[in-house]
């Protein structure tokens, strides 16, 4: 249940760590012991079922949400985010699945969405949207992606292309972690591989990668540590060389009590072995 | 990726494919994009309005009512700039048109029941305008209850309160005429003047209508705050995990249009004397119905100022054409409503034609 990433990774070393954290809403403990090491130049995958507490780790540590119990370290020091802001100012970028970006305004207003680029002092401070257009143009090739008018709105972009937008947007703005909420759940498998293509880029460049998702296939591509949640709780927690796709599948599926249905149904084991769900 | 006479047909790359995923601006792309623009319904409504009351109407022709249109729409269009910028926001405010009459009570009596210099009350009524607009903001942050239950509330309650506190301090439904008090004349030369140009009188306001609507253009797409406005209008959830004070942006917008109320209000005080205190109610409707014509979304995230300003052109040339053309004054409602139906219709058509892909 405790996680040890490698070997000679200082206890230091982790940019996000959590120790037992938990957030109770009222009566429901939605998520509860939870630890999880983001390391730079790692991707630690988050692996669920739904209702499993995947959005509420993820809303914790994007700062949306305040744990109720355990500790969020950043930098090796316990932090309590009061906002989105905190988290991003603390190098944590969040990329949700449905709050990543603005489908009615225009590609580089989203890109650049709070963290506008100005000229000029006090009132007469303005937007500087020429390098604006310019700076999202650069990022947005840097990633694969040509758009001629970035001023179309972001609506009318690919899934796969506004995923993209919303990484290099995490990317550009510094983030030492990234953490991607589902980012191919609602993605075909070629526009799902550019985005996984992004998230190996981002270890490359050193950046500790949180990859939320319930597709153990996807995480298996890029993960190097895993850690399966279920009911809130840590169902298991390794490192790739661990386990196989395979295991993974079978704890993701719900692991005992999966044999205990099958037992039930009295299926025999291979037919169900190593499929989703 | 340059404007060659490609087919008309937007983009449709192979997703996931870097060379694929580069859309083609085809100069058929760039007409929609510019016909797509939220106005665009708007300026051809106001258009064809325009050229209907030149032909049927001949005293419509002259300068002198082109000065009344422009009069009639800015007492409106300022009103309607506030209300567009807080629609873009995604938010209402059905209080706006009481508002305009609180504001003026207030400057009113104020002044009048404490023998003061005009611009005291001038001062009193800008602080209560703004405290309703906050007023009104906080409530829809802290409650989280759609704004058109909020501002309904914040209407009902200023619609008597109105009434009542102006029947109890004057023991009248209207306030005593100001006319003679200190600071009157320079008031009104700030808030209710006429300035001859090329031979008509213009009132002033038309200049403060221009003045605010391109200043809050200006605000809405050049500054980080119009970005803001944008996108809490567009998705607050979203907004707000990319960093935008959602709450401060909410409540600033109310007080914009606070602050319009209060000056609209003004120039209603200092071009009357006196105000009768039932007035305003319905105004509010108007205003949105400006802003709704000039292409602004009723859900947010999407418009621009200069829409609402053709919009509240649109409805100033309504209003003075029935008169000029000698049409029974009853039409004008039946007329405003079909006008805000066409252009609705027309900005939906616009849109889709632009959008599509």
């Amino acid at each position: 249940m405790t996680t040890d990433p490698t070997p000679d990774a200082t206890p230091d070393a982790a940019l996000v760590e959590l120790r037992g954290a938990g957030v109770s809403y009222g009566p429901v403990r939605a998520l509860h012991g939870v630890d999880l090491r983001v390391l730079p130049g790692r991707v630690s995958c988050v692996l669920g079922d739904n209702g499993a507490g995947k959005s509420t780790l993820i809303k914790v540590v994007s700062g949306l949400h305040r744990h109720t119990e355990g500790e969020l370290r950043i930098d090796g020091r316990p932090v309590r985010l009061a906002s989105p802001r905190q988290a991003m100012d603390l190098g944590i970028a969040t990329v949700h699945q449905d709050l990543a970006t603005l489908p009615l305004m225009p590609v580089w207003r989203n890109f650049f969405l709070a963290r506008e680029l100005t000229r000029g002092r006090g009132p007469f401070q303005r937007l500087d949207i020429p390098r604006m257009k310019r700076v999202a143009d650069e990022e947005l090739r840097a990633m694969g992606i040509a758009l001629d008018d970035l001023d179309q709105p972001v609506g009318s972009l690919s899934g796969g292309q506004r995923q993209s937008v919303a990484i290099a947007r995490a990317v550009h703005f510094g983030a030492r972690v990234l953490v991607l909420d589902e980012p191919t759940a609602a993605l075909g498998v070629k526009q799902s591989g550019v985005v996984l293509r992004h998230v190996a880029a981002a270890r490359e460049r050193g950046l500790g990668v949180v990859l939320v998702t319930h597709n153990p296939h996807h995480a298996h591509l890029v993960g190097d540590h895993f850690t399966v949640l279920r009911l809130g709780t840590v169902e298991l927690s390794a490192d790739r060389d661990a386990v196989t796709l395979p295991e993974l599948t079978e704890h993701m599926a719900g692991g005992a009590d999966l044999d205990a249905l099958r037992h039930e149904l009295g299926t025999p084991a291979h037919q169900n072995r190593s499929t989703e769900r | 990726m340059t404007a060659a006479a490609a087919p008309p047909a937007a983009p449709a790359p192979t997703p996931g494919d870097p060379a694929a995923d580069r859309p083609r601006r085809t100069a058929a792309a760039r007409v929609r994009r510019a016909l797509a623009r939220p106005g665009t319904g708007a300026l051809a409504g106001a258009i064809a309005v325009y050229v209907l009351f030149w032909a049927v109407a001949p005293p419509f022709r002259q300068l002198d009512s082109l000065a009344t249109v422009l009069y009639q729409s800015s007492t409106l269009g300022i009103m309607a700039v506030a209300v567009a910028l807080l629609m873009i926001g995604g938010e209402f405010d059905l209080s706006a048109g009481v508002a305009v009459i609180t504001s003026a009570l207030t400057a009113s009596m104020v002044a009048f029941q404490f023998t003061l210099n005009v611009w005291s009350g001038v001062l009193a009524a800008l602080v209560l305008s703004l405290a309703v607009g906050a007023f009104n903001g906080f409530l829809l942050v802290r409650t989280r209850l759609p704004s058109f239950l909020v501002t309904l509330a914040t209407f009902l309650m200023l619609q008597g309160l109105n009434i009542a506190l102006t029947k109890a301090v004057t023991g009248n439904v209207a306030t005593d005429s100001i006319r003679d008090m200190a600071g009157f004349d320079q008031a009104e030369a700030v808030f209710s003047s006429s300035i001859g140009i090329g031979g008509t009188q213009l009132r002033v306001t038309v200049l403060w209508w221009l003045g605010f609507a391109a200043l809050a253009s200006w605000v809405l797409l050049r500054t980080r705050y119009g970005s803001w406005v944008f996108a809490v209008g567009g998705d607050a959830a979203s907004a707000r995990a990319a960093g935008v004070p959602v709450t401060f942006v909410r409540i600033t917008l109310f007080m914009t249009v606070g602050l319009a109320a209060w000056f609209v209000g003004m120039h209603h005080l200092f071009a009357f004397n006196t105000v009768q205190s039932g007035g305003g109610v319905g105004n509010e409707l108007l205003y949105i119905a400006a802003a709704v014509i000039g292409g602004c979304l009723l859900t947010g995230g999407y418009g621009s100022i200069a829409g609402p300003v053709v919009g509240a052109f649109l409805f100033g040339m309504a209003s003075q054409g029935i008169v000029y053309a000698d049409w029974e004054p009853d039409w004008f409602s039946f007329f405003l409503g079909a006008m805000l139906l066409l252009a609705v219709l027309l900005n939906l058509w616009i849109r889709r034609q632009a959008t599509r892909r």
